[in-house]
C-alpha cells in the first residue's frame, strides 16, 4: 500500500494506492478456458488515534490497484494513521504512516 | 566472556523487542454488505441498501466521471457535495453484472468527498447516492464505454 497523507489547515488529505490484482471472477484464462477465480479487496479502513475516519466496501468493479482519496478534520502533521485492507480470500495488509 | 555474552544477549533481545512491536491490526466485520454487492439489478441493490428505491435527485452532488471512458477497466470517479452530515456514499453502475460498485462510510469529521477508480462493463448510467442527515440524495451520469472493463 502506498500512502500519502498531508495535513493542512487541520484537514488531513489521504491518497492511497493498494497494490492488488482485483480479479473480478468473470475473466476466463485464454488458454484453458477456466474462470480465473475472484480475488478482490472487500474492505478498506483508515484510523486516526484509534478512531475510524474512513471505511470503504468494494465490489468486483473497483479497478486493479485500487486508488482512493479522502480527507478528514482533526489530524496534525506527525500523527500516526493506520490503514488496512482485506480481500475476499482473507489476504490483508495493514500499514502505519505518519501524516506529513 | 560471560559479560560479553550477556551484553550480546541483551542487545539481541532489545532488537527483537522492537521488531516484534505490532502495528495495530484493523479488524473487519465479515459479510457486511455482501448481499448488496451480489445483487444483479439496481432496484434490488437499493432495496438491500436502504429498504426502498427512492432518492432525491440533487444538484448539490458534484459527480465527476468522464462522459466517454476509453478504457472501461479504469474509470476515474470523484464525488463531492455540500450537503451536511453525510454518512454514506454509494456508487452504482446500472449495466454492470453487479451494479453496486463501492460503498463508503464517512464518520463525523470526514469530508464529504471521495475519489476512486472503477470498472464499467459497458455504456451505462452511473448513480452516486449520498446519505445526508438521514435523507437520500442522488445524481446520475451516463458514461459511454468504448472498451468494456471486465476483461476477456
Amino acid at each position: 500500500m502506498k500512502v500519502k497523507a498531508r495535513a493542512r489547515n487541520n484537514v488531513v488529505s489521504v491518497r492511497v494506492l493498494i497494490e492488488h490484482p482485483m480479479e473480478t471472477g468473470f475473466r476466463k484464462d485464454a488458454k484453458t478456458g477456466d474462470v480465473i477465480p475472484a480475488k478482490f479487496v472487500r474492505h478498506f479502513e483508515c484510523q486516526h488515534h484509534g478512531r475510524v475516519v474512513f471505511t470503504a466496501h468494494f465490489g468486483r468493479a473497483v479497478s486493479r490497484n485500487p486508488y482512493l482519496s479522502f480527507a478528514f478534520v482533526g489530524g496534525q502533521a506527525g500523527d500516526a494513521l493506520v490503514l488496512g485492507w482485506r480481500d475476499n480470500t482473507g489476504a490483508h495488509e495493514t500499514v502505519e504512516v505518519v501524516i506529513a | 566472556m560471560r559479560y560479553k555474552r550477556r551484553t550480546l544477549l541483551r542487545g539481541i533481545l532489545a532488537f527483537l523487542a522492537v521488531l516484534g512491536t505490532p502495528i495495530p491490526r484493523i479488524v473487519f466485520a465479515h459479510g457486511s454488505k455482501s448481499k448488496a454487492f451480489d445483487a444483479k439489478r439496481t432496484p434490488q441493490v437499493l432495496d438491500i441498501l436502504y429498504g426502498d428505491r427512492n432518492f432525491i435527485d440533487s444538484d448539490r452532488i458534484t459527480f465527476n466521471i468522464p462522459d466517454i471512458a476509453e478504457n472501461g477497466a479504469v474509470v476515474p470517479v470523484n464525488i463531492k457535495t455540500d450537503l451536511l452530515k453525510v454518512s454514506t456514499i454509494n456508487i452504482l453502475a446500472e449495466r454492470n453484472p453487479r451494479p453496486l460498485v463501492a460503498s463508503f462510510t464517512l464518520p463525523e469529521g470526514t469530508l464529504p468527498e471521495v475519489s476512486v477508480r472503477i470498472r464499467l462493463a459497458e455504456t451505462t448510467r452511473v448513480i452516486a447516492i449520498v446519505e445526508a442527515d438521514g435523507k437520500r440524495y442522488g445524481t446520475t451520469k451516463q458514461v459511454q464505454v468504448t472498451v468494456g472493463g471486465c476483461g476477456g
